[in-house]
């Protein structure tokens, strides 16, 4: 319509005139295209959740865990999660809700969303059950006597699909306080295959074999590595997999803990081994600074956009990853694909993260929530949504959406106790968890400047020293 | 002089009805029945607070321990609250008096132009954007990238018709390659070449789409007698990686238009330029030399200015609230300007003063008072800017764009320190009070005159 009547317009009116009522109608009918796609982009999560509802619902007949009758209960479940992830959790609680008649609300939260949930108790109102995504935050969460413990139906539900190491690290002082709803394997490193068919390069085992394909893909013209620098946290992780790998799982955890000091040794050589990747020219996508304002979902979607020739051919982080994959033309599987993390000393690391749930407001129905997320039934509609890995050994592997996900989902749970925590979410929040300061601070001026190895562990130990109070 | 008499009239105003009924005749208590929402409000949405603020600056993280002035200590030690200090001065100088400035500008000169009031509404629109929408805008504009960010793409578009880029900005020697690099971009030869010699340059590293368009296969070097034949090419092969390793295979193209040159003792004693196929040739001079692509070939192309670095972010995030207050300050000015006598401005150009010296010595003066308020105010929004800070500085330059505004909200809610957060709070209502009085002085003479 808009478009026969502009050129009805454009016929009838006189030569000299064209003009302004041309382009004043270009202009209102991009204002309209404008506005159509931020709408339909309102629309479309909104139809996409009522669309798999129903869909869940008559597909998904499978009930383990029995839950109480909860008519007229109102709840509210705190966690960080935006987009899509956001989209997907507030589908399985709204299993939840058809379950048991509870009504939940999801109060987006922020990082760190132990001071997010420090003022809203502090308020009178603290949310029934939150997602701590660290082991020192629920540390805190007890200390602070914010936290309830688990009873007796989410400790056996828990018992039965979980590993004692996932377990454990959801107890303080030997009670149950978490359940780790959601896992993320940290040790990935994703590319896109037609640049690494292009290069002839191959996926790598070890560290000396990832720099040999880096050289590979970069004399084929494209830039190796993608780097989402503007957050500290992505290279933290990248830390974390060289430390754990070389230095081994002992210093690791010492490190950790803060027992030997950031000027350690160790810690020198690892980072003079990142350097060998951060610190070479053209091998970072846009640089270092171009990498610094490049934050991690973009730092996604430039290796897998623009053909033949996307801005970097590999980037580094966990099986998150492809829920950012999925905002591009990629396909996990096909044009989007996954190597572990390589070896950088004797063995490959495995580092991980995750979500636990705690309950901060005690009752029936925070009890069934938790109960409810530590079930297989819970991780099985959130695993057929994608972009999400359960810690819990009886979900199966067919439950996950694709090949690729099935192995991330399968190296996990096969790791059993093996894994470690990701080492900046045990630390003190101050040094592992804010941006612009501490590690990710460190870390990003360590991207900037990688031939300052010295300065950075002095400042990291600095940090360190000043935030575990040691 | 005007405001002496206004004075003396308001003293003996209220002296001459001397019951205890006020003019309208309403009793006191009536009186304070009336102001008593407008006080309980006030009470608890702005004195308690603040007192709250005050008192919780002088204890410790938990809020249990007396700290006494140790946060205020803090604030004047920690490096990050240190930064953000210097920054607040650097608004607080800047922002203001440059947006007042385009503001007055805009004003005078809108006021002469036929479409002057369409003119202004573009100005002003920016005030209708909220800042977290402005600052999502003026983080997709100051993005490094020049195809996203808009500074860029202008900053390069002028740099790049100065100075152009080249055709082969990341190639470089592969593995095992008879070349290396000498410095400033350049690569050498590692041996010197001879007359009748063949000689091979293969680089690799250049992705297919930068190739030249006129690029062809790649051509082995033809042996010549008295002179030296060479090839210089991409030596890559497209899903196979270098093939024959130095060796030219049929897929991989000619680097047309590479530059080499002759070296010998630091003496370029011959140039030339690569075909289509990438075959080059020296005459005999070039015997004994060595061959040297210059750095020139591989000039990377301009990427702009590191707009939200380090250095640059605090003009930029400046930039952009001045966009969205130069309008305001505009609208101030113009209504100031609108009500100054012209007969004054008259007589000064029938006295033969050019438009300038009427501008600065008569429009400006005149508007002193105006231009003063709009400034002041600007100084109180400077001192709370927040948002923009907030938005547009990507985190790994957050500390270098930070503010005091800023670093309350990190202390208090990202590094859990409320003392030391409230201490920043009590400084920053501190630094506005003096402003604040000013601009109160000033109204209440206003409204005298």
């Amino acid at each position: 319509m808009r478009r026969t009547s502009r050129i009805i317009r454009i016929r009838r009116s006189p030569d000299d005139h064209v003009t302004t009522p041309l382009t004043r109608r270009t202009a209102a009918v991009l204002a309209a295209g404008v506005l159509a796609v931020s709408l339909t982009a309102c629309g479309g999560g909104d139809d996409d959740s009522g669309d798999d509802d129903k869909g869940g619902g008559t597909e998904e007949t499978r009930t383990t865990v029995t839950l109480p009758k909860l008519d007229g209960a109102r709840l509210q479940v705190a966690a960080v999660w935006t987009g899509a992830e956001q989209a997907n959790f507030k589908k399985v609680l709204a299993e939840f809700e058809k379950r048991t008649g509870a009504k939940v609300t999801f109060v987006p939260a922020q990082d760190p969303i132990i001071n997010f949930l420090g003022s809203k108790i502090a308020g009178g109102a603290p949310p029934d059950v939150a997602l701590l995504p660290q082991p020192g935050a629920i540390k805190q969460a007890v200390d602070k006597k914010w936290a309830k413990p688990l009873g007796a139906e989410a400790r056996a539900e828990l018992a039965e699909n979980y590993s004692q190491g996932w377990q454990d690290i959801g107890k303080v002082d030997g009670e149950q306080y978490g359940v780790y709803y959601k896992a993320a394997n940290k040790s990935l490193i994703w590319y896109n295959t037609q640049v690494f068919e292009n290069a002839g390069a191959s996926e790598p085992k070890t560290w000396d074999e990832l720099l040999t394909t880096a050289q590979t893909v970069y004399d084929s013209g494209v830039t190796p590595f993608s780097v989402g620098g503007a957050e500290g946290w992505t290279l933290t992780d990248w830390f974390e997999n060289v430390y754990l790998s070389q230095a081994g799982p002992e210093k690791y955890d010492q490190l950790a803990g803060h027992e030997i000091k950031w000027t350690d040794p160790s810690v020198k050589e690892a980072l003079t081994t990142l350097a060998e990747i951060w610190g070479k020219k053209d091998y970072v996508a846009g640089g270092a600074n171009g990498a610094l304002q490049t934050g991690f979902p973009e730092s996604v979607t430039q290796t897998f956009t623009g053909g033949d020739q996307p801005k970097a051919a590999m980037v580094y982080e966990g099986d998150f990853v492809q829920v950012n994959i999925g905002e591009t033309e990629a396909e996990v599987g096909t044009d989007a694909k996954v190597f572990p993390f390589p070896a950088v000393g004797d063995t490959a690391p495995v580092v991980s993260g995750g979500d636990a749930a705690v309950i901060l407001k005690d009752s029936e129905a925070a009890q069934a929530l938790v109960t409810f997320l530590a079930s297989p039934d819970a991780a099985i509609v959130h695993a057929k949504l994608g972009g999400y890995l359960s810690p819990n050994k009886n979900v199966p592997d067919s439950a996950y959406p694709n090949a690729v996900q099935q192995k991330m989902a399968k190296a996990l749970v096969d790791a059993g106790d093996d894994f470690r925590f990701d080492m900046s979410d045990q630390a003190p929040q101050a040094f592992g968890g804010t941006p612009g300061k501490g590690e990710w601070k460190a870390l990003q001026d360590f991207l900037k400047n990688p031939r300052d190895v010295a300065g950075t562990q002095e400042r990291l130990e600095a940090d360190a020293a000043a935030a575990y109070g040691n | 002089m005007a405001s002496d008499t206004a004075a003396g009239a308001s003293k003996t105003a209220p002296a001459a009805p001397r019951s205890r009924k006020s003019v309208t005749g309403t009793r006191t208590t009536v009186a304070a029945l009336f102001l008593l929402p407008a006080l309980v409000l006030l009470g608890a949405l702005v004195v308690y607070p603040i007192g709250y603020s005050v008192i919780r600056s002088f204890y410790d993280q938990s809020g249990d321990g007396f700290a006494g002035l140790d946060n205020y200590r803090a604030l004047f030690t920690d490096d990050g609250i240190r930064t953000a200090l210097k920054n607040n001065v650097v608004w607080v100088v800047f922002a203001p008096t440059v947006a007042t400035a385009l503001g007055l500008v805009f004003a005078v000169l809108t006021e002469r132009v036929r479409w002057g009031t369409a003119f202004k509404l573009v100005v002003f629109m920016p005030m209708a954007i909220s800042m977290l929408a402005a600052g999502i805008i003026f983080r997709l504009v100051y993005d490094q990238d020049p195809d996203k960010g808009v500074a860029n793409a202008v900053w390069v578009g002028v740099h790049d018709t100065f100075a152009q880029s080249s055709a082969f900005p990341k190639a470089h020697p592969g593995r095992e390659s008879p070349l290396e690099p000498a410095g400033g971009g350049a690569f050498v030869t590692k041996g010197t070449v001879s007359a009748g010699d063949t000689v091979t340059l293969p680089l690799v590293g250049v992705a297919p789409d930068v190739m030249p368009d006129d690029a062809k296969p790649a051509a082995p070097p033809e042996p010549e007698a008295d002179r030296i034949t060479g090839t210089t090419w991409q030596d890559f092969t497209r899903g196979k990686g270098v093939g024959t390793l130095n060796g030219v295979d049929a897929s991989e193209l000619g680097y047309a238009g590479m530059r080499i040159e002759a070296v010998k003792d630091g003496e370029v004693v011959e140039t030339a330029t690569a075909g289509a196929d990438g075959t080059f040739s020296f005459s005999a001079k070039a015997d004994g030399a060595q061959l040297r692509l210059p750095g020139s070939n591989f000039k990377e192309p301009y990427n702009g200015l590191d707009w939200l670095g380090p250095s640059l972010v605090t003009p930029a995030v400046i930039g952009s609230y001045v966009w969205m207050w130069a309008g305001f300050a505009m609208v101030l000015i113009a209504a100031g300007l609108a009500g100054m006598p012209r007969e004054l401005l008259e007589a000064a150009r029938v006295d033969g003063a050019n438009e300038w010296q009427v501008f600065r010595r008569i429009t400006v003066p005149l508007l002193a008072p105006v231009l003063a308020v709009v400034t002041v105010t600007l100084m109180i929004n400077v001192l709370k800017v927040f948002d923009l800070v907030f938005i547009i500085a990507p985190g790994s330059s957050q500390d270098d764009a930070n503010v005091l505004a800023l670093e309350l909200y990190r202390k208090g809610f990202a590094a859990d320190q409320p003392g030391i957060a409230s201490a920043i709070a009590v400084f920053l209502l501190l630094l506005v009070i003096p402003v604040m009085w000013f601009n109160v002085r000033r109204l209440r003479r206003e409204v005298r005159r």
